[in-house]
């Protein structure tokens, strides 16, 4: 065997086992999170909480050691939900302008810029927010409502979170939307379809797993946003009351409180708890929409 | 009476800069199997498709010259593009099933243009499976998506599909080139028998397909055509040196 060749088997048996490793990493990520989370929370079991009483009880006073996340966890899902509400139909219509009718240059221009509105860090959002929504909350929207409040609000936090998603899942469905063969356009207007007969009947059936996806993740992404909310949203430990109440999701309690407060005893297990809740609940999402597209993927 | 059902009139289109079909002058005669014959690229996907105006959805497109069908423009601007494009069934190189079952694929000309009585859809639906030769192997399942078919019986259902709004023309572009040679066979005899009650408009770059199944031939290269005229003609005493190049095969 001449030496050149040797060498190739060497770094072919090396890049082999670069790549496992890499592999490996990227698998058991999420295992070791989910473990480290799990070990820290579970202090909290061992010393009498019931998992029960911390997912569904409103008493948060850590000082009696009362760990009751129910707050924050109506907070996330409403902020999520409304967020979501606002975005879906604005991403849904311009995402099919953009990919059906849209002039060309026109499509040209807004790739770029939706990429640009996608990479914005979300502080510069949340300043944003603070400039711009929480003084249109309170000068104009609530006092319509005839409401008098802040303006840190969870319909502020909802507007703000609907604005950062509304790039990132428009992006994923102009993908989705391209991916739908031309023939089948085709061949639904030469069948004397009208244009939005082919879109309604045909291009969005073809795409809903697709589109339900993007969805999915929006939603998983909205969950987890942390600092332009934590900006504007209020940050009141209760159960929000309204759309002009303040409101106070998960992640906007753990960046706001890790590393405060630890002489409390099982504060910090509290928290890991709390991240422990936004882990498992995007995974399953991200899980649960994952099976439904491959069911509606295979019924098509 | 003119026996041609559609005439092309000095058509030019270019897409951008990029001039694509120049000076289209040809007739597709009535009821028979005109074949669209030229190397890959040529500009026939493009001849084909600017008949039942799916042109009109390019980007950057330019249309100049006329086309008329049963003596009258399909550009003009009294002319209902959809009604136009019913009266074409078109099939694709690759078959384009709906995403929808096996009926619905059938049903939807027939939903769309207003027809909605279940058991004279019923009827129609399994009429034009069994004019294809399809019905026997899908009669079981027809509630299934059309995508779990092979691709040769996807390509019949897409003929299926398109029989159903009753066109008077079949743009078939390359239907075959996906296909098996037997699926291949199975559709060149559907066309066959078809032609005594359609005009028929077939594209392919394969000449002995051609051969096969010719009435008349329209032959291009490079976005010209370079001579047309009855099969037997054309195949036998070929007027143009790049025609004969090409029926002798020595071409490039
Ligand atoms: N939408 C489009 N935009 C730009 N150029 C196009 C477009 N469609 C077709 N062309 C160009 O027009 C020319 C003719 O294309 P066309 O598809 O009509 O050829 P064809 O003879 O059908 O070829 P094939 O046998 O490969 O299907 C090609 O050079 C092609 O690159
Ligand atoms: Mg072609």
């Amino acid at each position: 065997m001449t030496a050149l060749s040797l060498k190739r088997i060497y770094q072919d048996k090396l890049n082999t086992v670069v790549m496992i490793m890499a592999l490996t990493l990227v698998i058991t990520t999420p295992l070791i999170i989910f473990a480290s989370l799990y070990t820290k929370s579970s202090m909290l079991f061992a010393s009498d909480h019931s998992l029960w009483d911390l997912l569904f009880s409103s008493a948060w006073e850590p000082t009696k050691g009362k760990f009751g996340f129910l707050p924050f966890i109506i907070s996330s899902i409403e902020i999520t939900i409304l967020s979501v509400i606002i975005a879906a139909p604005i991403c849904f219509l311009v995402a099919i302008h953009l990919t059906q009718y849209a002039k060309h240059w026109f499509v040209k221009i807004m790739y770029p810029v939706t990429d640009i509105l996608a990479g914005i860090p979300s502080v510069v959002y949340g300043v944003w927010g603070i400039l711009v929504v929480v003084p249109l909350v309170s000068d104009v929207i609530a006092p319509f409502f005839g409401i008098q409040t802040t303006g840190y609000t969870l319909l502020t936090g909802a507007i703000v979170l609907s604005i950062m998603i509304i790039p990132f899942i428009l992006n994923i469905l102009i993908e989705i939307l391209n991916t739908v063969p031309f023939e089948l356009t085709e061949a639904g207007l030469s069948l004397g379809s009208t244009r939005w007969q082919v879109i309604k009947h045909i291009i969005l059936k073809k795409a809903k797993p697709g589109i339900i996806s993007a969805f999915g993740l929006g939603i998983a992404r909205a969950f987890g946003e942390t600092i332009a909310v934590l900006m504007v949203a209020g940050n009141v430990i209760k159960i929000p009351d309204g759309l002009f109440s303040a409101s106070y999701p998960l992640p906007a309690l753990i960046a706001n409180n890790y590393g405060e407060m630890m002489s409390i005893p099982l504060y910090d297990s509290a928290l890991m708890f709390g991240a422990l809740i936004l882990f498992v609940t995007i995974f399953l999402f991200n899980l649960v929409s994952r099976i439904v597209i491959y069911r509606l993927e295979r019924s098509l | 009476m003119n026996q041609s059902k559609i005439e092309v009139k000095d058509l030019n289109l270019s897409i951008g800069n990029q001039h694509i079909l120049k000076n289209i002058n040809c007739k597709i005669p009535s009821r028979k199997i005109t074949v669209i014959l030229g190397s890959s690229g040529c500009g026939k996907s493009t001849l084909l498709k600017s008949m039942n105006r799916l042109t009109d959805l390019y980007p950057k497109v330019k249309i100049s010259g006329d086309i008329l069908l049963n003596n009258q423009g399909i550009f003009g601007k009294e002319v209902e593009v959809t009604d136009l494009r019913k009266k074409m069934g078109l099939m694709s190189q690759r078959p384009a099933p709906l995403p929808m079952s096996i009926f619905d694929n059938v049903a939807y000309g027939l939903r769309i243009s207003g027809r909605k009585k279940k058991l004279q859809m019923k009827l129609r639906v399994e009429y034009y499976l069994k004019v294809v030769n399809l019905w026997d192997e899908v009669k079981d399942r027809l509630k299934a998506p059309a995508s779990s078919l092979s691709i040769g019986q996807q390509q019949r259902l897409c003929l299926a599909r398109g029989l159903a709004v009753d066109p008077e023309l079949i743009l078939a572009d390359e239907p075959t080139s996906a296909l098996d040679p037997l699926s291949s066979q199975v559709i060149e005899k559907k066309f066959m028998e078809l032609k005594d009650s359609f005009t028929i408009v077939w594209v392919t770059h394969t000449l002995r397909q051609a051969k096969r199944m010719a009435d008349h031939v329209i032959f291009m290269y490079l976005g010209e055509i370079i001579e047309q005229g009855p099969a037997e003609e054309f195949f036998n005493n070929p007027q143009h040196e790049i025609t004969k190049n090409f029926l002798n095969g020595s071409f490039n």
